[in-house]
């Protein structure tokens, strides 16, 4: 690892506005450090500051629910504001990384990870704009099958890898950021951008600001679900994902959230599935029309095209559970109206 | 404070105090092994995929390779060496693992047995699948999963 300039910063105040990058968890930082594709020089160590409760508590917000960004993964998932009215934050946590992981990870370093692609985390490659705006995508002519198939663009395919950040996106989770200008809100929707011709520019995050917070509001629904489809069934990335959050009223869908994970170049909100939804009956039928409205403008390529029938049959799995007609294995519930 | 090169810090390892300087980058993991001896945690893949180096902070389960050594300053760090008793008897997570013969090489074995000591101590052994989860960030390319699982679940009774 190269050596850096560290400072440890002993209050919100003296880390906002250092150049470099701040350091949480490290559980992606320290390991593209050793990489070498992050070369920081100059470190701000925020973990002094986990002992500042606003940064590393989990409080009651309004109707929502306000995370503090040094709060870990599993203190966050256990949390009994998380597990009780986000359930399909907490499964997704929990769904993710391993204990070890989560007990470093903070939630802000959470939404700050970078992708899992071989080609940007593997310098033998030549070939990432990401990490080398302008030298070309390894990934499109070369070994794809984990890659993404939707938003992609010529220049990238990388997979966004967090399963949290896209059950956070389903329940409409903004960031809190402060910077040297005063303090600011992004929803975590917007915050990812996508990767058009400046893959290499990920979030809209400015100079010198830090993610203080992650808030949620008042869920719409208090059941929530979390699927994931892994290669193995513990300590992998997804291969395909789905955060369904629905509030189902006298068997029509009265309003639905639907994220994506595992496919997308961020968290995917498929506003298209959302609008097959609402207004409809909750059943299969409909199920199986929102997820052909998600995948409508998917772009597989040869290795991953098996992800567009592997998530149509997750998010009808998804919504199925959501809505208490299946069981987390499957299995129809009692009094299941579909 | 800033600094770049070498920093003096102090960590508290197995309820000792050792003061050191160090270069900035240095992880917890080389730290513990190549200036305090203490190479009972192992490095693995030295990138957070294995969990041969997992020591606990604070009584969770920590991946040392990935943690940097100044981060560590003011939290309590426990290693396998700091498990038993002081006159050297095992822990009784130790123990389970021979009795269980819950391992052939044995190089994965100090970061299995610190995360099965934080599974039962934190109630996740309890339930089967819960017990898997918590130790899949562990893994034994001998093999010896069936072994461990059973080493752990024999001490999910044992406590809470």
């Amino acid at each position: 690892m190269r050596p850096f300039e560290y400072a440890r910063a002993q209050s919100v105040a003296e880390a906002v506005g250092r150049p470099g990058k701040f350091l949480a968890g490290g559980t992606t930082l320290m390991d593209l450090m050793k990489l070498d594709v992050e070369r920081p020089a100059h470190l701000t160590d925020i973990t002094p500051l986990r002992e500042n409760g606003e940064l590393s508590q989990i409080v009651e917000d309004g109707g929502g629910v306000k995370i503090g960004a040094l709060a870990s993964m599993s203190q966050t998932a256990e949390h009994p504001l998380i597990a009780e009215r986000y359930p399909a934050l907490s499964q997704a946590l929990l769904a993710g990384a391993s204990q070890q992981i989560r007990n470093m990870a903070s939630m802000g370093g959470n939404v700050m990870q970078r992708t899992r692609c071989p080609y940007f985390r593997d310098l033998a490659f030549k070939e990432c704009n990401k990490r080398d705006p302008g030298s070309g995508c390894g990934a499109i002519g070369g070994h794809h099958r984990k890659m993404a198939i939707l938003g992609g663009s010529d220049a990238c395919i990388a997979t966004h890898a967090s399963d949290a950040s896209v059950a956070l996106v389903a329940y409409g989770a903004a960031l809190t950021l402060r910077g040297p200008d005063g303090e600011r809100r992004v929803k975590l929707e917007d915050f990812n951008l996508l990767p058009g011709e400046t893959p290499h520019i990920e979030h809209d995050l400015r100079e010198g600001e830090l993610i203080v917070a992650l808030t949620l509001p008042a869920p719409i629904a208090a059941d929530g679900v979390y699927l994931k489809v892994r290669d193995r069934e513990s300590y992998e990335f997804a291969l395909s994902s789905c955060a369904a959050v629905l509030d189902v009223q006298e068997g029509k869908v009265n309003a639905a959230h639907v994220t994506l994970g595992g496919v997308g170049t961020r968290p995917w909100r498929s506003p298209e599935a959302e609008a097959a939804l609402v207004g409809q009956p909750a059943t299969r039928e409909t199920f199986e029309a929102a997820a052909r409205a998600a995948l409508q403008h998917a772009h597989p390529l040869a290795q991953n095209a098996f992800k567009v029938p592997l998530t149509a049959r997750v998010i009808v799995r998804a919504l199925m559970q959501a809505a208490g007609q299946i069981d987390e294995a499957g299995n129809p519930t009692t009094g299941a109206n579909a | 404070m800033t600094s770049l090169n070498s920093v003096p810090l102090t960590l508290m390892v197995n309820g000792q105090a050792h003061d050191l300087e160090l270069p900035v980058q240095a992880t917890l993991l080389d730290v513990l092994r190549e200036r305090l001896h203490l190479t009972g945690t192992k490095k693995g893949c030295d990138h957070g995929q294995c969990g041969a180096c997992t020591v606990l902070m604070d009584g969770e389960t920590h991946l040392s390779c990935l943690t940097l050594a100044l981060s560590a300053q003011g939290h309590e760090i426990r290693t396998i060496e700091g498990l038993g008793g002081p006159d050297g008897e095992l822990h009784p997570m130790q123990a389970a693992f021979i009795e269980h013969d819950a391992f052939q090489c044995g190089y994965c074995t100090p970061g299995q047995i610190l995360s099965a000591v934080a599974c039962v101590e934190g109630g996740h052994a309890q339930n089967d699948a819960e017990l898997r989860d918590f130790m899949s960030g562990n893994l034994c390319r001998c093999a010896a999963y069936p072994q461990i699982f059973e080493a752990v679940k024999s001490m999910a009774g044992e406590r809470q």
